[in-house]
């Protein structure tokens, strides 16, 4: 491991909706400075574990550390970028608009943004290429385009930490390059990124860092060591070949 | 009494006057706390606590045996504001859906509402008939006391939309997003549906517990028409309730036996209408408009394509031909030509045409693929 620094450290987590257990007693170290995938079949559970680590869902038990601090402590540290489809991209407000509210954290309560923020988000724009869309409708943005103000709107926060939901999902393939070249770009800076990930055919390119996890973790660690087709077939349940190069 | 002498009157009549203003104010504050239902997709939330309200002003008028609109509204605030409990506990803790929650609150607590209302009718009190104006309205029992109170909490919500504008926002276009940057927004939360039930409750006396939602949502879905900015459409979905409000009296004084609180939901009706239709780009017309004129361009270009595919196969791209070789497959009309030289695309000279510099770059541009967004 070339840091032995925890980003994030989870302890016997699980979470269940009604009787049904959705995540079970997660053990996960991730250590900082990684670009992690989170693997798994539909329904493995994968959203909810960001979102457990988020308090967005409340787990029926176990234990979060961010930096060896509970995360309502650390929330200055994290950004999130949530699935596309969770919000209504009809409402009325500018792309500029969206990325603005990544400084509202920092903002605290009732304080409007001012000068500072809006040269920090129009700085967040350019770097997705968006600036020429500052303006737009919402609405008039294409999927990968809403998918990079996303993208912009979590880098004004300014994170240690970044979870992302299926960045990649139902964007061209311009935009999937320029995403990664941007994750790729934080975690050499430093910054710890935590990926709900579909397609497995890109994980040994994008990733350096793997969980696979269903229901259970399956097995968690280095892309070069762990991503293999034993860990696959327990993961997936059927019999995996991977057809990749490593 | 017709609409001018009702407009003549305004000014002089304090009873007239005092209405007005009550439906003028009223249509406001909806129209502004309304905006915030139809953003959070609650639109039926509203319809749900203006019924749940009802069983609260008979059990009220029950318990203080007056019919004091402060002490029946009391009560309404507070059944509205337990059916929003219910609703809201409903939805968390089992697993019906919203609808399913909204529809049974709504029914239960409007029967129940119904229930003591034939109930009260059949006492022996003379002073029991009246409380089934809360149905429908009755503007014209609005006192200024009324009036003054509903510019209060018109002004009070004012100002609480002002100072958490940011976090509603937020909150409006993406809840878990506004939870993960620390913001309670539960707070939020009860912040804006409380307002809003307080908004229903003082409504209840003009429009009425069954009209009563669409004051809410009829402003605001009309003004999300004409803008693509939060803070314009709230302002326009005010001024919308308001003009509702202020149009729906005239019209309901000036004629005999017309009820204001349905003329005035009529009214709002009417303006979503005419929103739907007539404004740019989002409205029915707007849209057709923009079908019929890109189908002319794309036209255009098809003829200007077609003359594009000839003249490349000539060195000189001004090189004239005849006009017989354009035919009807290609979408060629005399017109089309008639405004391709318009726009300086062609020449034509007898019976023959030539493609100009400016339009063979138009139709270069025209193969090129869409501007595609950056690659970074």
């Amino acid at each position: 491991m070339r840091n032995e620094k925890l980003a994030i450290k989870i302890d016997d987590l699980t979470v269940a909706y009604d009787y049904k257990p959705v995540l079970w007693d997660i053990d996960l170290k991730i250590p900082e400075g990684v670009l992690m995938a989170i693997v798994g079949p539909n329904g493995a559970g994968k959203s909810t574990l960001i979102k457990a680590i988020l308090g967005i869902i409340k787990p029926i038990a176990g234990s979060v550390k961010i930096f060896g601090k509970p995360y309502k402590a650390q929330r200055a540290k994290v950004a999130y970028v949530p699935q596309k489809g969770t919000v209504d991209w009809d409402f009325p407000t500018t792309a500029l608009d969206v990325v603005m509210m990544g400084t509202y954290g920092s903002l605290g309560w009732i304080k409007r943004p001012g000068q500072a923020q809006r040269k920090s988000a129009l700085e967040a724009l350019e770097k997705v290429g968006m600036l020429a869309f500052k303006n737009r409708q919402i609405s008039q943005l294409s999927g990968g385009q809403q998918q990079r103000i996303f993208l912009a709107r979590a880098l004004v926060q300014n994170a240690s930490i970044y979870f992302m939901d299926e960045p990649f999902q139902g964007v061209d393939a311009t935009t999937e390059r320029a995403i990664i070249k941007i994750l790729k770009e934080l975690r050499d800076a430093g910054k710890t990124l935590i990926v709900v990930h579909h397609d497995l055919q890109t994980v040994p390119e994008y990733f350096n860092w793997v969980t696979f996890l269903n229901v259970k973790r399956i097995a968690s660690g280095p892309v070069k060591d762990i991503f293999n087709d034993d860990n696959l077939t327990k993961t997936y349940g059927i019999n995996y070949k991977v057809a990749i190069n490593p | 009494m017709n609409i001018t002498e009702y407009f003549s009157l305004l000014f002089t009549d304090y009873t007239l006057g005092v209405i007005t203003l009550g439906t003028a104010v009223l249509g406001a504050v909806c129209g502004m706390l309304g905006s915030f239902s139809v953003l959070r997709r609650q639109s039926l939330l509203g319809d749900a606590i203006s019924h749940a309200a009802l069983p609260g002003i008979a059990l009220a008028f029950l318990l203080t045996g007056t019919k004091q609109t402060h002490f029946l509204l009391l009560g309404a605030l507070i059944s509205g504001l337990l059916g929003t409990f219910w609703i809201k506990s409903i939805v968390k803790k089992t697993r019906l859906k919203n609808d399913t929650a909204l529809g049974l609150i709504l029914s239960l607590f409007f029967g129940f509402g119904m229930l003591l209302l034939t109930f009260i009718q059949k006492l022996p009190n003379a002073n029991q008939a009246g409380l089934d104006k809360y149905l429908f309205g009755q503007a014209a029992t609005l006192m200024v006391q009324d009036v003054y109170v509903m510019i209060g909490v018109t002004g009070v919500s004012l100002f609480v939309l002002l100072l958490f504008w940011k976090e509603l926002k937020l909150l409006l276009f993406d809840p878990d997003y506004t939870l993960t940057l620390g913001f309670n927004t539960r707070f939020l939360d009860i912040l804006i549906t409380g307002f809003i039930v307080l908004a229903i409750v003082l409504g209840l006396q003009t429009v009425g517990v069954v009209l009563m939602s669409a004051m809410l949502l009829a402003p605001a879905a009309a003004a999300r028409q004409w803008t693509n900015r939060l803070s314009v459409m709230i302002f326009l979905a005010a001024i919308f309730g308001a003009f509702s409000g202020v149009l729906g009296t005239a019209i309901s004084a000036s004629q005999n036996n017309l009820s204001t609180g349905p003329v005035i939901v009529l009214v709002a009706a009417g303006l979503v209408l005419l929103s739907f239709v007539f404004a740019p780009q989002r409205g029915l017309l707007a849209r057709r408009v923009r079908f019929y004129r890109n189908r002319k361009e794309l036209n255009l270009r098809k003829t200007l394509s077609v003359m594009y595919h000839i003249a490349q196969n000539h060195k000189d791209i001004s090189h004239p031909h005849a006009i017989k070789i354009l035919n009807n497959f290609h979408g060629y009309t005399r017109k089309t030509l008639n405004k391709l030289e318009e726009k300086n695309w062609v020449e034509i000279r007898g019976n023959q045409w030539s493609l100009t510099a400016k339009g063979y770059q138009e139709a270069e541009n025209f193969y090129k693929p869409n501007e595609a967004i950056q690659d970074i």
